[in-house]
């Protein structure tokens, strides 16, 4: 089955800098994540986003050929945010699960939802 | 076949084939199938047509066989009329070994479903862990396994509960839907340790719904949870026998209903420990539990649902309530509390504490306490140290308090009481 793993987090939490060790240990806790997931066969896709600062909301019309509106600003305002996400593949819940407890960053909140239907897969 | 029985035989075979036998043979066609659901609804069907048939034909001589050979082919029925949708149960039912042809109501079903000790066991282990996966909402991680390890009916959950049946058959369906969209499996799991607590939580939630519960209700009529919790708990040591809590949670629920009957008085008025007839205590049951405790300890992994059997063991095994060794039930709860970390917990442990040391030292430490002025027993049990303690009138505040607080129209009574011996 696949599964998307939402990563919702702070996006204010205090963060290493880049250039400095601290970073340079975070992000190989990435890499070695995402390499992880390649060797198991899980990895579908995966992206690190922007801040919420960047994000536009594009709503559309409620009729057909209406004009969308554009407006600043995440989706919803909440003390986590939606930081990235991964798209895996796994046997079941629990390995989906297990998975994502995996991912290196603490105190986040990591929504695993089924796919339902993935135009690309075979 | 054992002739033709009387309608009110036939009912008691059923039930006790539904409660005693229909989570095995739901586990193991579930397995098989890889579909609960399916297996779930197979085996609806095949109680169903027991209910029809039995009457006429009589109770096999194996019913557990007879269920699993009926409910395999109402399975396979099934699969035959599965839309495209279902592509992937149809699939599995080419694993299913061929149908043992079709039975002549003479035949015997022994084999088909293993005896104890065989692989179902493992079976029944994964049904259990999936019903009370934590991916599942909690009320109904409680239904599907009273459901589909207990075997009891929507109906008798739903009385059970106090909940309209629709909406407890509505919560059903949701559940399967998830555990199949969501892919919950049925497999064992590393974690092994974890997902077994996970059960004993929805195992004594199902306890303590009963046990709190008696006296305020028709029990002609609902199911017994309190025996069920015992039932499945039990059921639970035998498939997982390296685990010590769950012998722990077994010997609490043990202790616990050694006393069931003197817990409230003819009128259903709750009746406190040191008021209680001990003569009527359950003596077998207490001896009972001692023993599964005594086996629980002798693995050495203590763990909170031993400690609270150590401490309802201290209890039951009192001759009179003034023998009752305080002192070690306070440090047992001190233990407790290192462990849980629940104010709940602390809250019990300070009444140990009064009851070692005085009503004072007792409220010293009950008066520490934070997060439980909602809970109406932390009010009545500081009104009961302030009784002890020479001050009535803050003892009336506290059991008026605990009184507005209460749920139970038992626990109300008592406290009205309480408030009106004050002096």
């Amino acid at each position: 089955m696949d599964y998307m793993i939402l990563i919702h987090s702070d996006e204010n939490a205090d963060a290493p800098a880049p250039g400095t060790p601290e970073f340079e240990a975070m992000m190989g806790e990435w890499f070695a994540y995402n390499q992880r997931l390649i060797d198991g066969g899980h990895w579908i896709g995966g992206a690190s986003l922007m801040p919420t600062a960047t994000a536009t909301i594009v709503r559309t019309a409620t009729i057909a050929g209406g004009t969308p509106t554009i407006t600043d600003g995440p989706y919803a305002e909440s003390k986590e945010q939606l930081g990235g996400f991964y798209l895996i593949s796994a046997s079941d819940l629990d390995e989906a699960i297990q998975l994502a407890s995996a991912i290196p960053v603490p105190g986040a909140a990591l929504e695993v939802r089924p796919v339902a239907f993935r135009p690309d897969a075979g | 076949m054992s002739g033709r029985e009387s309608d009110a035989d036939v009912a008691m075979a059923l039930t006790r084939v539904a409660r005693e036998e229909s989570g095995r043979v739901r586990a193991l066609l579930a397995r098989r199938l890889g579909d609960v659901d399916l297996a779930d609804e197979s085996v609806q069907d095949a109680l169903l047509e027991a209910a029809r048939t039995w009457t006429s034909n009589g109770v096999p001589s194996n019913p557990a066989g007879w269920l699993m050979h009926v409910a395999k082919r109402r399975a396979i029925d099934r699969q035959r009329r599965a839309t495209s949708a279902q592509r992937n149960a149809v699939e599995a039912a080419r694993t299913l070994p061929s149908d043992d042809g079709e039975a002549s109501d003479g035949r015997s079903y022994d084999g088909l479903v293993p005896d104890e000790g065989d692989p179902v066991g493992d079976e029944q282990l994964r049904l259990v862990l999936l019903c009370c996966h934590p991916a599942l909402d909690l009320d109904a991680q409680v239904v599907l396994t009273l459901r589909l390890v207990g075997g009891l009916t929507t109906t008798e959950i739903a009385s059970a509960f106090l909940v309209p049946e629709a909406t407890l058959a509505q919560r059903i369906v949701r559940a399967k839907r998830k555990i199949r969209d969501a892919g919950i499996p049925l497999s064992l799991p590393r974690d092994l340790g974890a997902r077994i607590d996970a059960v004993l939580a929805v195992l004594y939630l199902v306890f303590n719904e009963g046990y709190l519960a008696r006296g305020d209700r028709d029990e002609a009529v609902r199911v017994d949870l309190v025996n069920e919790a015992v039932r499945l708990t039990s059921l639970l040591a035998e498939l997982a026998p390296d685990h010590a809590e769950v012998d722990g949670l077994l010997a609490l629920e043990l202790f616990h209903r050694s006393r069931l009957a003197t817990r409230t008085d003819i009128l259903g008025d709750l009746v406190l420990l040191d008021r209680q007839d001990r003569s009527r205590w359950d003596l077998v049951a207490i001896l009972d539990a001692n023993r599964v405790l005594q086996r629980a300890m002798q693995r050495m992994r203590p763990g909170p649902y031993q400690l609270q059997a150590i401490i309802a063991g201290h209890h039951a095994n009192a001759r009179t309530a003034g023998d009752t060794d305080w002192p070690a039930i306070a440090s047992l709860y001190r233990q407790l509390v290192s462990m849980t970390a629940s104010p709940v917990v602390q809250l019990n442990h300070a009444i140990a504490v009064a009851m070692a040391d005085g009503p004072n030292a007792g409220l010293a430490m009950i008066d520490d306490l934070t997060g439980l002025d909602r809970y109406h027993l932390f009010h009545a049990a500081r009104g009961e140290l302030l009784d002890r303690a020479g001050h009535p009138e803050e003892a009336r505040q506290a059991f008026e308090t605990a009184r507005s607080l209460a749920e139970h129209p038992a626990e109300r009574r008592h406290l009205d009481r309480r408030s009106a011996e004050l002096t």
